[in-house]
């Protein structure tokens, strides 16, 4: 595993932060408060307070249905809901539309990917680009007013397909790849949005080992640039290895916050998510295990919190 | 039996207003669902609000044909916002539920006997055409060889409609090319990820649908103009799917696919029915096999048939790229 650390002057801000739930982080690029979805009768996700803080990555953990998704989708314009506010870079995001969230610099993926597959790979990524003067009905007839512009922003989707190792690619239909490189270029042409924030939703599902070394590497570079990260994944090991922050859900609630170190060792965490094989040998953490838990068949919340009292 | 007459039959409807009206609704179409995704059913009802439009402000108000076509125009792009603003943010079925009640609705409408002192009801309107025919510089006569001849004033809004067909062929390509005809393809593959891409996908699907009624709209007013009559009847839910027969033939997605489509859906409905009449006329089908009153329909099922083997052997359509069919079935 590449060990290219985070700068410390980066991580540095979380230092002196609890792993308490809704704790208060210096600098935060989004802010969340009271937000709650139901659906009929059930409370998809009920979010008292959450800040990311910026500039790092933030894993978001919990067991299949805790609201991961439905959270996702809740930030990012692509679900309303029922009451609560949300700032982003300290404005607020309640009632703006998805591709306004997106302009304003925070981009998410899909957990099933959404390649536009009868695009060609180098379309799907120059489309991504914001404020294209050619996406106007009538500057569009006009191709002077555009073609520079269309230069500069293929130059710029051919650095990142390059970065991305699809450069073969570029002319082929985004259909003819195969799932993981789906997963590259969806990755790729998010970054192409020029975002602050991305969220990933399950990045890595799907991808084989050697892709998601590579996949870890890129989601570190964008921490390089500056970038602020949360991503949802179900594998512990990368959890640990790449998040400085993990918030892990369950049944739409947040159950904990704190450093990736503190959270494999947090009896809530563990009840709801990681599962009870863990209590054994508690001092080791999920991340050093040589065999990656899989935490998905080991989610029967009830049971574990029946059987074992904290 | 004539098979040079089937033949110069056949060629004569494959370029006549009839092909222009046609090529003109699927080019409209093809916008809509060929690049945009948009399930488009009432094309026939663009195509009514083209012709009534005009002959409305002339024969009814009295005014000049220019004013004609603009209201023509008017009233498609607010056919387009009234059909669109509930719906297209609304999953693609709504749109085709939609539009298709509305195209009927229109249709009742303009028949309805409380209607007819505007539209004319079931009578319809006449002579609304007489200055675009007074512009006409061809000289009187026969134009073409044997059957396959036009009159004058055939041939001079034959030329003037595929001119208007060559501009809105020019006018796709050049969007189509660009980064908003990319948007729209996007779209039409996942609007979603065009959302997430902060793309505005309610405006692109909006100019898409205003767009492509408004080219529907001049394949309507072709075809009043060709008949210098209109008549609720003329614009029937059948004719969006004859508009959509004429895009698969020739080619979803492509520029020139509706173009070509509609020839073909002309030249193989007008050669089927001249072939089965003359060949009935010529005693060669047996007249209780097949009478001449019956020609109108057996023609139809001949077209579904050949419409059967094209998606078959040649799913695409004539113009079409099997690559991008193939990968829309993964």
């Amino acid at each position: 595993m590449p060990a290219d650390a985070p700068p410390a002057a980066q991580t540095a801000v979380l230092d002196g932060v609890a792993p308490e739930i809704g704790v208060a982080k210096p600098d935060p690029i989004l802010v969340v408060d009271g937000v709650v979805r139901s659906f009929g009768g059930l409370t998809a996700v009920d979010v008292d307070h959450l800040e990311l803080p910026r500039g790092l990555i933030t894993g978001l953990i919990g067991p299949n249905g805790a609201g991961k998704t439905t959270f996702f989708n809740l930030m990012t314009g692509f679900d309303k809901p029922n009451e609560g506010t949300w700032s982003f870079n300290g404005e607020p995001l309640a009632g703006v539309s998805a591709h306004n969230v997106a302009r304003r610099g925070m981009v998410r993926t899909f957990q099933l990917t959404k390649s536009l597959t009868r695009l060609k790979v180098i379309e799907n990524m120059k489309l991504a680009a914001t404020q294209q003067r050619g996406e106007r009905f009538l500057s569009a007839l006009m191709p002077p007013a555009w073609r520079d512009q269309e230069r500069d922003i293929e130059a710029r989707a051919m650095d990142l397909l390059a970065r991305f190792k699809l450069d073969k690619m570029r002319d082929e239909y985004a259909g003819t790849l195969s799932g993981g490189q789906r997963k590259l270029l969806e990755m790729a042409r998010a970054l192409m949005v020029q975002p602050e924030m991305v969220m990933l939703d399950e990045p890595m599902a799907g991808v084989n080992p050697v892709l998601t070394q590579s996949l870890l590497r890129h989601v570190k570079d964008l921490r390089g640039q500056g970038m602020t990260v949360l991503f949802v994944e179900h594998d512990m090991d990368v959890v640990m290895d790449i998040s400085d922050w993990v918030v892990c859900m369950a049944e739409g609630r947040i159950i904990a916050e704190g450093p990736p170190e503190s959270i494999g060792t947090n009896s809530a965490v563990i009840d709801a998510y990681l599962g009870r094989q863990h209590d054994e040998d508690p001092a080791v953490a999920p991340g050093a295990s040589a065999e990656p838990p899989h935490p998905e068949p080991r989610t029967q919340r009830a049971s574990a919190a029946d059987e074992e009292p904290r | 039996m004539n098979i040079g007459a089937v033949f110069a039959d056949a060629a004569r409807a494959a370029l006549d207003p009839f092909a222009i009206a046609y090529a003109l609704a699927a080019i409209g179409l093809n916008l809509h669902f060929g690049f945009t995704g948009l399930l488009n059913f009432g094309q026939a009802g663009f195509m009514l609000i083209g012709a009534y439009g005009l002959a409305i402000t002339v024969s009814t108000f009295g005014g000049p044909m220019w004013l004609g076509i603009l209201v023509a125009l008017l009233g498609s792009v607010l056919l387009s916002l009234i059909l669109g603003l509930p719906t297209l943010r609304l999953r693609a079925d709504y749109l085709a539920i939609v539009t298709i009640a509305a195209a009927e609705i229109l249709r009742i409408v303009f028949r309805s006997g409380w209607a007819a002192p505007v539209t004319g009801g079931a009578f319809g309107l006449q002579r609304f055409a007489n200055p675009f025919y007074a512009l006409n510089p061809i000289p009187d006569g026969r134009y073409g060889v044997a059957n396959w001849a036009y009159s004058e004033r055939t041939l001079w809004l034959m030329v003037v409609g595929w001119s208007l067909v060559g501009l809105m062929v020019l006018l796709v390509w050049a969007l189509m090319r660009s980064p908003w005809g990319r948007v729209l393809l996007a779209i039409r593959e996942d609007e979603d990820a065009a959302r997430s891409l902060g793309k505005n996908v309610y405006g692109y699907k909006m100019q898409s649908l205003v767009l492509g009624g408004l080219i529907g709209s001049l394949g309507g007013i072709v075809l009043a103009v060709n008949q210098q009559a209109v008549n609720p009847d003329t614009y029937q839910a059948i004719v969006t799917f004859f508009a959509y027969t004429a895009l698969i033939l020739g080619g979803t997605g492509r520029v020139f696919g509706p173009v070509i489509g509609a020839i073909m859906f002309q030249v193989v409905l007008s050669g089927f029915d001249s072939f089965l009449r003359r060949a009935i006329a010529g005693g060669v089908i047996p007249a209780d096999v097949l009478a001449t009153q019956e020609v109108g329909i057996v023609r139809f099922i001949l077209v579904g048939l050949g419409l059967m083997l094209l998606m078959i052997f040649r799913p695409q359509g004539m113009f079409g790229n099997r690559e991008e069919l193939l990968l829309d079935a993964r």
